[in-house]
C-alpha cells in the first residue's frame, strides 16, 4: 500500500491548482458562466495548453494519464475553482467511448481544446437508470438514422460532436440492444434547446428526427461503454465535490475566526467548533472513499462499480452536510449571490443530481455487494 | 498511490493467518466467538503464545523486543487476529507502559519491567481516572507525599480496567498540590498491587459484567525508584502515553468483524417472509455502515502512513477515535435490532465456559443487547468524543 503521489502527479496537481488560484477568480468564473457559451473558449485553450485535458486520457490514445488517480487529481483542482469549462462533458463523458474504441484522432482534437464533445444519453423519463433508452436507431441504405429525445445533456448546446445512445433492439430498459453514435449536431435532423443550470453550468434538451449517426463500437453492445463513461463521470464529479467541499470548509473556518458577535469571534463557541470538526471528519471520509474508487477504476466490474457507488453515495451524504452547515454557520451573508461560498454549496448539492443520487447509489452498492458475495 | 496490498504484505498476511490457524487454541477462539468471559488464565495463555512468537510488542523498537512492523503490517495483523477469534491483547502493559518506559524509564526500570511485559509475567492496570477527574484528568487528587525512600500514596482511582487481574498499576499522583498550574504537580508512579493499603472493588457495568474497578489507596508505600520521569513532570509522561501509537484507535478490524457477523445474522433472521438482509430499509442501514467502514479503513491507513513509522498521528488520531466509535456503535445497534424480540432474553450464565444450556432464541442473539449497551462506553473512554472534538478544534482547526 502506498498513499503517496508520484512526482509527476504532484506536479500535475500543483500546476492545476496554481493556475486556477491565480487565473480563475470567482468573478471571472461568474462572467464565463453568464456568457452565451457558458464558459470561456480562451480559458479552455489555456487548460488544454497546460495538459489538463490530456491528463484525462490514457497513452493508448496519445494522452498522458487517464487513470483513476489522474481523474481524481484534476477534478479535485477543478472543484476548488468551480471551473465551468467542459472538462466533464468533453474530457470524460464524451471522450470515454472514444477512449474505449481507440479513436486517437478525434481525442487529439479534444485534448488540444479544438473539438467539444457531449454525451447525449439521459432521457426525459429515465431518471438515473443507465439502460433506459427509448431513442431508436435504424439502419437504412444511407446509414444509421436516429430518432428520439435526450434530456439535460451537459454542454450539449455547444458541443461540436454529440455521442448519442440509441436502441437498435430490445425493450426500453434492456441492457442489450444499445448503441452509441457520433452525431453532428448541426445537421437538419437535430434540434437543441440550451439552458443554464442552477450551479453555473449549461445543458440542453436535444431532439432528433432521423438524424444521421456514425456508430462508435459495435451497435447493440454499447452498454458496457455507457457504464464506463458514467463510471468515469462519477469519479470525476466526486473529486470535484471534494475540491469544492475543501474550499467550503476553509471559507467557513475562516469566517468563524473573523466574524465577531457578542464581543467575540463566533468560532469561540464550542457548538460551532464541534460542528466544524464533524465536517472535517466527514470530508476526510469522503476523500478516503474517493481514493478507493479511483484506485479500482480499472478493476473488474463488480469491484469497480461497487466502489464507485460507495463513493457517490458518501459524497452525496457528506456533500449535503457540508453545504448546509457551511451556509448555516455563515448565517445571512451566505444567502447572497455576492459571496463565493453559496456557489460552492450549490455545486456540491447539485452534484448529487448527476449520475444517480445518494439513494440511487446506496441501492446500487447493495446490488453489487450481493454480486460480490 | 496504490491502495492494493503488495506481494510482501500479502505474504505477511498469509504467514499470520497460518500461524493463527495452527497456534491459536480452539478453546480460546470458541470462547471469543461466543462472547464468553475470558479468565486471567485465558489471557495469560494467549499473551505467552504471542510473546514466544515475538509478536507481542507491535509498537516497540526491535532492539527492545518489538516487531518493527509497518503500520500496514500492524493493520493486517490486527485484522487476522480478530478474524481468527483471538482474544484481544490487553494493552496497558505492552501498548501503553512499554513505550513510556522505553522513552522515560531508567535503565534499571527498562531492564526489569520490559522483559516482564513481553513474557506476560506482569499484568498492568492503568491508574488514571478518579471520581472527580474523568475528562478533566488534570484535576486528579490522589496524593503522594515523599517520606525518605518512599512515596506515601492516598486516594482513589476508578474505571480501572481488569485491575482485579493486575499485579501492578501505573498511576498518576499529585506530588505538588501548590504548583502554579494543575498539570505541573503530577507524577507517574509504578505501584505493586499487593502493597498493603490497596483495595480493589468491582464496578458492575450496565449490562451486568465486571471489567472495571475502583482502586482505593490508603497509606500505600511506593519506593522512590518506581518514579518514571522527573517528579512533578508526570503530565508529560501521561500525555506521551495517551498520544503514543494509536494504530488500533479506529477499531477498523473489530468493526469489520462486527459487520461480517451482522451480515450472517441478517441472512438468517426473517422479516415479512424473507431474509432480513433483503428488507430494503435494513439493507440500506447495513450498506451505509459498510460504506462508512470502507472509507474509514482507508482514512485510518492514510493517517497512520502519513505519521510514519513508529510515530503517532497526534491530533489526527482524535478524528479516527470519533469516527471509529460512531461506526462501532452503529454496528452494535444494528446487531441488537437484527434479532428483534430475542434481543431481550438475558442469561448471564451463558457467558461462562462450558455452558451447554438452551437459549430461548438463536444462540447468537444472547450477546447482542449486552454488546450494544457495553459499547456505549466507546464514545466516553479514552477521552470522550467531545474532548476529542476539543482537541481537533484546537490543534487542527486552530481555534
Amino acid at each position: 500500500m502506498d498513499f503517496n503521489l508520484s512526482e509527476e502527479r504532484r506536479m500535475l496537481t500543483d500546476t492545476a491548482e496554481r493556475f486556477i488560484r491565480e487565473r480563475y477568480p470567482i468573478e471571472k468564473r461568474h462572467d464565463f458562466a453568464a456568457s452565451e457559451l457558458g464558459f470561456s473558449r480562451a480559458m479552455w485553450r489555456d487548460f488544454a495548453g497546460l495538459g489538463l485535458i490530456g491528463a484525462l486520457m490514457p497513452p493508448e490514445v496519445d494522452g498522458y494519464g487517464g487513470t483513476g488517480e489522474d481523474i481524481m487529481l484534476v477534478f479535485e483542482a477543478l472543484g476548488r475553482g468551480l471551473v465551468v469549462e467542459p472538462f466533464l462533458a468533453s474530457g470524460i463523458l464524451g471522450a470515454s467511448p472514444l477512449i474505449d474504441t481507440g479513436d486517437a484522432q478525434t481525442l487529439g482534437q479534444v485534448m488540444a481544446g479544438e473539438r467539444l464533445l457531449a454525451l447525449a444519453h439521459g432521457e426525459p423519463d429515465g431518471r438515473y437508470a443507465l439502460s433506459h433508452v427509448r431513442t431508436r436507431a435504424t439502419q437504412g441504405a444511407e446509414g444509421w438514422r436516429i430518432t428520439g429525445a435526450k434530456s439535460v445533456v451537459f454542454n450539449g448546446g455547444s458541443a461540436d460532436t454529440l455521442i448519442v445512445s440509441a436502441r437498435i433492439a430490445g425493450d426500453a430498459d434492456a441492457e442489450d440492444g444499445l448503441a452509441l453514435f457520433r452525431v453532428d449536431p448541426h445537421q437538419q435532423g437535430v434540434a437543441r434547446r440550451g439552458y443554464a443550470t442552477i450551479d453555473g453550468g449549461m445543458a440542453a434538451e436535444i431532439t432528433m428526427g432521423g438524424a444521421i449517426g456514425e456508430p462508435v463500437g459495435t451497435p447493440g453492445e454499447a452498454y458496457p461503454m455507457i457504464e464506463r463513461a458514467i463510471g468515469r463521470g462519477i469519479l470525476a464529479v466526486c473529486a470535484e465535490a471534494l475540491g469544492a467541499m475543501e474550499v467550503a470548509k476553509d471559507l467557513t473556518l475562516d469566517y468563524l475566526k473573523t466574524r465577531v458577535q457578542f464581543g467575540q469571534p463566533i468560532g469561540a463557541n464550542q457548538v460551532l467548533q464541534h460542528r466544524m470538526v464533524d465536517l472535517l471528519i466527514e470530508i476526510e471520509q469522503a476523500r478516503s472513499c474517493i481514493m478507493l474508487a479511483a484506485s479500482t477504476l480499472d478493476a473488474e466490474r463488480t469491484t469497480r462499480e461497487r466502489n464507485l457507488s460507495a463513493a457517490k453515495h458518501l459524497v452525496g451524504r457528506v456533500g449535503r452536510l457540508v453545504a448546509e452547515e457551511a451556509i448555516q454557520m455563515h448565517g445571512g451573508v451566505a444567502m447572497t449571490w455576492e459571496l463565493a461560498l453559496p456557489h460552492y454549496a450549490k455545486r456540491i448539492v447539485m452534484i448529487d443530481h448527476l449520475f444517480g443520487d445518494t439513494d440511487h447509489h446506496l441501492e446500487r452498492f447493495i446490488r453489487f455487494s450481493r454480486e460480490a458475495g | 498511490m496504490d491502495l492494493s496490498y503488495s506481494a510482501e504484505e500479502q505474504a505477511f498476511r498469509d504467514e499470520v493467518h497460518d500461524w493463527l490457524k495452527q497456534r491459536l487454541p480452539k478453546r480460546l477462539s470458541a470462547k471469543v466467538r461466543k462472547a464468553q468471559r475470558l479468565t486471567k488464565a485465558d489471557y495469560d495463555e494467549w499473551h505467552t503464545l504471542l510473546g514466544t512468537r515475538g509478536w507481542m510488542a507491535w509498537h516497540w523498537p526491535v532492539e527492545h523486543g518489538g516487531t518493527g512492523w509497518t503500520p500496514v503490517e500492524k493493520h493486517i495483523f490486527e485484522e487476522e487476529m480478530i478474524a481468527a477469534g483471538a482474544p484481544r491483547i490487553i494493552p496497558f502493559g505492552v501498548n501503553m507502559l512499554g513505550p513510556v518506559l522505553i522513552r522515560y524509564g531508567t535503565e534499571k526500570q527498562k531492564a526489569h519491567y520490559l522483559p516482564r511485559i513481553l513474557s506476560g509475567a506482569d499484568w498492568w492496570a492503568q491508574g488514571y481516572s478518579e471520581p472527580g477527574a474523568g475528562s478533566d484528568l488534570a484535576s486528579l487528587r490522589t496524593r503522594a507525599v515523599r517520606d525518605g525512600e518512599h512515596y506515601i500514596v492516598n486516594g482513589q482511582k476508578t474505571w480501572t480496567t481488569m485491575a482485579h487481574f493486575a499485579n501492578r498499576m501505573f498511576c498518576l499522583v499529585r506530588t505538588d498540590p501548590n504548583a502554579p498550574k494543575r498539570q505541573q504537580g503530577i507524577s507517574f508512579l509504578l505501584i505493586d498491587m499487593d502493597s498493603p493499603g490497596i483495595e480493589v472493588r468491582p464496578i458492575i457495568t450496565l449490562e451486568g459484567e465486571h471489567d472495571v474497578n475502583e482502586v482505593f489507596l490508603t497509606d500505600v508505600h511506593v519506593p522512590v525508584e518506581n518514579l518514571v520521569g522527573a517528579e512533578n513532570d508526570g503530565w508529560t509522561v501521561a500525555k506521551y502515553l495517551l498520544n503514543y501509537e494509536r494504530t488500533g484507535i479506529a477499531g477498523v478490524a473489530a468493526s469489520k468483524q462486527a459487520l461480517a457477523g451482522l451480515k450472517r445474522i441478517a441472512a438468517t433472521e426473517r422479516k415479512d417472509g424473507r431474509a432480513l438482509a433483503e428488507d430494503p430499509y435494513f439493507a440500506a442501514r447495513m450498506a451505509r455502515l459498510e460504506i462508512d467502514l470502507m472509507a474509514m479503513e482507508i482514512f485510518n491507513l492514510r493517517l497512520i502512513a502519513a505519521a510514519g513509522m513508529g510515530k503517532s498521528p497526534g491530533a489526527e488520531s482524535s478524528l479516527l477515535k470519533i469516527k471509529g466509535t460512531q461506526v462501532r456503535q452503529e454496528a452494535t445497534d444494528l446487531l441488537r435490532r437484527a434479532v428483534g424480540p430475542y434481543a431481550a432474553p438475558d442469561l448471564p450464565e451463558a457467558f461462562d465456559e462450558g455452558w451447554n444450556g438452551q437459549a430461548p432464541g438463536p444462540d447468537y442473539a444472547l450477546a447482542l443487547a449486552r454488546g450494544y449497551f457495553n459499547m456505549r462506553k466507546a464514545s466516553i473512554y479514552g477521552g470522550s468524543n467531545e474532548i476529542q472534538r476539543n482537541i481537533v478544534a484546537k490543534h487542527l482547526l486552530g481555534f
